[in-house]
């Protein structure tokens, strides 16, 4: 498919799917498409050429409410509005299993309590956003995209505001969302040594073209990377974890 | 963070009394203003004579008439009806303001964003000078044209405000913001080919036209249930809609289809209240603030209590406005801006460390 706004092409020709069960991540340069990715995953943006499926069905002719019911995303931009408790952004998850003129029953409260406290952002249940940290802000979203029970996940960037300990934390949740509920997690990241321990599949994209794609350890490579982002990259195996660890200069 | 305490807790809700505070607070309000307004004028009636007239009206239990005869004519013939009328006004504006400053996120947003004033005055002018009949399908022709002209109003700008299949809030905002200035315009203009009918457009343009009796009430009754009760049942998706519309999009709400359902609503009612109680100001841009302040910004409790605190807020402003001068009546809209902006502003400065929005 090719993705793009109008009179600017971002994404060309490009093809993969994602599996149930799997983390596959999309990396590369700023600017370069991963959130147009995101947004036309999402089926907001209608691609410009091609399709976009899931389980064969295409998203862009579904209604809000059934895509929502499929495919929860965590946005990247934080602009929530300020005075709004926090629990309640996390039940705005349940949208689209309600009607318009429908409130909210136990087990949508039950569904969000459970999210929260996946994403230990429980305790900040009756704050209001405003008052919260752009981490914890972060974590209220894939909270929220918990309790959609989706069977896509799509995250754009969710460790971006998070420290240490709420990276490893929200992205092992990813995984775990992933492999023991068989979820399809579709998730752009910057941050190349997490990909390379918590996906299990990564697309590296320059130029408006997927360069390449499969295991972390084929696609995170020197000779990959170096062209794609332009420094000099070194990859050495980390460690404590075995996998890639990606080093520039 | 007690991660282990918290396992297994529900969501915490508010309890139900928290919930009611506010509705108390505000209907207690109105239904004073109610009886104060009824109490105020030419002839002064103690609001404890008027609260049984009142009684006597709404229910069958048999109130004693121990008031003279001729309170029970002012109230019933006269000041009931306009007391109900300004009531009804109120809650317009509230209700249609709070739901304009949901649907463009806008603090700035008011029942006459995006033209039903202009165009309410456009139409109304027009009917004035081209003196048309002075009745039409039970509605006096100036109200049914200030009417229908706004419906006609709000519909051009939505339709402008059209990018291929979305209508985007800005657009919106801007369209209506072109198309007021325009009917505006229009309408300056024909108040100044025509100086003799200036006058009088000019007192109903400012909340003055009054039509006297039941009528208008029972007339614009049904427009407002039925939009005031749409948008209070909507609440829930345009708390949704807070997130952007994209965000609400990927949460599932069909966006433009909520968008044109709350417009609609919301002018619907506000071109009522316009067409019998012509433009006033303020009203519908700083009752929901009021509430907001003190209550949050959650739309389900924001839009019935902006809908009833509307009715209380501009009931006292009409009844200053009937008393400051008197003889003389002021246009309300007069004194809902002279003493609303300056209270606004104070509290304004005093809630400015807060989050509100």
């Amino acid at each position: 498919m090719t993705l793009g706004y109008p009179g600017r092409t971002v994404l060309e020709d490009i093809e993969f799917s994602v599996r149930a069960g799997e983390v596959f991540a999309v990396v590369g340069p700023n600017g370069v498409g991963k959130s147009t990715l995101i947004r036309a995953a999402s089926g907001i943006l209608p691609p410009e050429r091609g399709k976009i499926a899931i389980q064969g069905q295409d998203i862009v002719r579904m209604s809000p409410a059934r895509r929502a019911r499929r495919v929860a995303v965590v946005p990247q931009a934080i602009h929530l509005p300020p005075a709004v408790r926090a629990m309640e952004v996390v039940l705005m998850g349940r949208t689209p299993y309600l009607g318009w003129l429908e409130r909210e029953d136990e087990l949508d409260r039950q569904l969000a309590a459970d999210a929260m406290r996946r994403t230990e952002t429980y305790e900040l249940a009756h704050r209001r956003v405003g008052e919260l940290s752009g981490g914890e802000q972060q974590r209220l979203l894939v909270a929220r995209a918990v309790a959609q029970s989706a069977s896509v996940l799509l995250l754009d960037e969710p460790t971006a505001h998070l420290d240490l300990r709420h990276q490893d934390r929200t992205l092992k949740l990813v995984r775990e969302l992933a492999h023991e509920q068989g979820l399809g997690v579709l998730i752009a990241l910057h941050d190349l040594n997490l990909v390379a321990r918590f996906s299990d599949r990564v697309a590296l994209l320059s130029d408006g073209r997927i360069k390449s794609i499969g295991d972390p350890r084929q696609v995170l490579t020197p000779l990959e990377l170096g062209a794609a982002y332009g420094v000099e990259i070194h990859v050495v195996e980390d460690p404590i974890h075995g996998t890639p660890l990606v080093l520039t200069g | 963070m007690s991660e282990v305490t918290a396992r297994g807790r529900p969501l915490p809700t508010l309890s139900r009394r928290s919930k009611a505070v506010p509705f108390l607070w505000t209907s207690a309000a109105l239904l004073t203003m109610l009886v104060l307004s009824a109490a105020v004028g030419p002839v002064h009636i103690p609001p404890l004579v008027v609260l049984k007239v009142l009684l006597a009206r709404v229910s069958a239990l048999g109130v004693v008439s121990d008031w003279p005869a001729s309170y029970g004519v002012i109230l019933n013939d006269i000041r009931l009806p306009h007391t109900a009328l300004i009531a009804l006004a109120g809650m317009a504006l509230g209700g249609s303001g709070a739901a304009y400053q949901g649907l463009f996120r806008n603090p700035l947003a008011d029942p006459y964003i995006i033209g039903v004033a202009s165009g309410a005055g456009l139409g109304a002018v027009l009917a004035m000078t081209a003196e048309w009949p002075t009745s039409a399908l039970g509605m006096a022709a100036v109200p049914l044209a200030a009417f229908v002209s706004a419906l006609v109003t709000v519909a051009i700008v939505y339709g402008v405000a059209r990018v291929g299949r979305s209508t985007p809030v800005t657009t919106l905002l801007l369209a209506g913001v072109a198309v007021g200035i325009f009917a505006s315009a229009l309408t300056s203009l024909i108040m100044l080919l025509s100086t003799d009918q200036l006058r009088r457009a000019i007192s109903w343009l400012l909340g003055g036209f009054s039509l006297g009796g039941w009528g208008p009430v029972w007339a614009s009754l049904p427009y407002l249930a039925i939009g005031l009760g749409g948008l209070i049942l909507l609440a829930r998706p345009l708390n949704v809609l807070q997130f952007g519309d994209e965000e609400a999009m990927q949460l599932g709400l069909d966006v433009e289809k909520l968008k044109l359902v709350i417009v609609i609503l919301a002018s619907l009612v506000a071109a009522t209240a316009v067409a019998f109680s012509g433009i006033i100001g303020f009203v519908g841009l700083i009752v929901p603030h009021l509430v907001r302040m003190r209550w949050g910004p959650d739309y389900r409790r924001l839009l019935p209590l902006a809908t009833i605190g509307g009715g209380a807020v501009l009931l006292a402003a009409d009844a200053v406005a009937r008393t400051v001068l008197a003889p003389r009546d002021l246009p309300v809209g007069i004194i809902t801006a002279v003493a609303g902006a300056p209270f606004f502003l104070w509290l304004l400065r005093r809630a400015k460390q807060e989050v509100f929005w």
